[in-house]
């Protein structure tokens, strides 16, 4: 992303000495790349959340968080990168059925596993401190 | 005949989206694919309001708009506490009443809280939805009254009171 960065500025550089930069591309690609890695952030926690999670009930909750913000907010780097063309629109309508079939799945799971009888586990849970007597 | 144009009208924007390609010989066999599919969809009779989900499109764009706010704001919730050291999360299981009966607005009314990051409906009954929580924070009625309402009011369902 760096390198595209760098690109973008150099392309717009070289078409004059008076160093007239292309101000809109520029920001077009600090933008998109600004949604992707918040993207990857939440893709990231969202990881980290299914390891640390302790049961599966509350390890989908985290695993939902990368496809619903995690997913959606790449998506939008990646449109406003290719701006108005016909590839937006295909991104667009991806962004689309991700919205609807990201929860219906989860919803399947989810359901398997409590109709397998499959109980929560409720109530207060703080993670085992990692400096306690932890055998 | 109405869903049969609807119908007809979508598939004809979503070719053109697919494909790309302007040229005579493409567009005829897009022409051709639709009408064959609109004519066995007329003849298994599934041209009802379930195939052919024609939502009023402002009302479903801004409640897009609303839930994607809600959206975010969950998941500033969790990503707090699984980010946080200790992990403090209170998993909770509650029973949402649902209010209305028409199958596309329970669908969408299920799919907003599993969307929500921190809900996840898991059983569908006649008159309620089990939801778990991740917080306990997360699974108060009140908040779900007003995503029912409004998913309700989005596929143009008339809500009852609960």
């Amino acid at each position: 992303m760096m390198m595209s960065l760098i690109l973008a500025a150099a392309s717009s550089a070289d078409q004059g000495a008076s160093l007239n930069i292309d101000w809109i591309g520029l920001f077009r690609t600090i933008l998109s790349c600004a949604s992707m890695l918040t993207g990857i952030f939440f893709v990231m926690a969202g990881t980290l959340g299914v390891l640390r999670l302790p049961d599966f009930y509350t390890r989908l909750h985290a695993a939902g968080m990368t496809d619903t913000l995690g997913a959606e907010l790449v998506i939008l780097g990646l449109i406003i990168q290719s701006g108005f063309t016909q590839m937006s629109l295909k991104l667009l309508l991806v962004a689309f059925f991700l919205l609807l079939t990201s929860p219906t799945a989860t919803h399947a799971i989810a359901n398997a596993a409590y109709k397998a009888k499959l109980n929560p586990k409720l109530g207060k849970y703080t993670a085992p401190s990692v400096d306690g007597d932890g055998s | 005949m109405r869903y049969a144009l609807i119908l007809a009208i979508m598939m004809t924007v979503a070719w053109l989206t697919l494909s790309g390609y302007f040229i005579p010989l493409i567009l005829i066999f897009g022409a051709i694919s639709i009408a064959i599919v609109v004519w066995i969809c007329a003849r298994m009779g599934i041209l009802d309001v379930e195939t052919v989900p024609y939502m009023s499109l402002p009302k479903t764009l801004s409640y897009f708009i609303w839930l994607f706010a809600e959206i975010v704001k969950a998941n500033m919730q969790v990503i707090k506490a699984v980010l946080s050291p200790d992990l403090e999360v209170s998993p909770t299981l509650v029973k949402i009443p649902l209010n209305s009966d028409e199958d596309i607005a329970e669908t969408m009314f299920a799919n907003s809280i599993t969307l929500t990051p921190g809900t996840v409906s898991v059983d569908m009954q006649p008159d309620y939805i089990l939801v778990h929580a991740l917080l306990e924070e997360m699974s108060a009625p009140e908040d779900f009254k007003e995503m029912g309402e409004r998913s309700a009011w989005a596929v143009g369902v008339k809500a009852r009171e609960i």
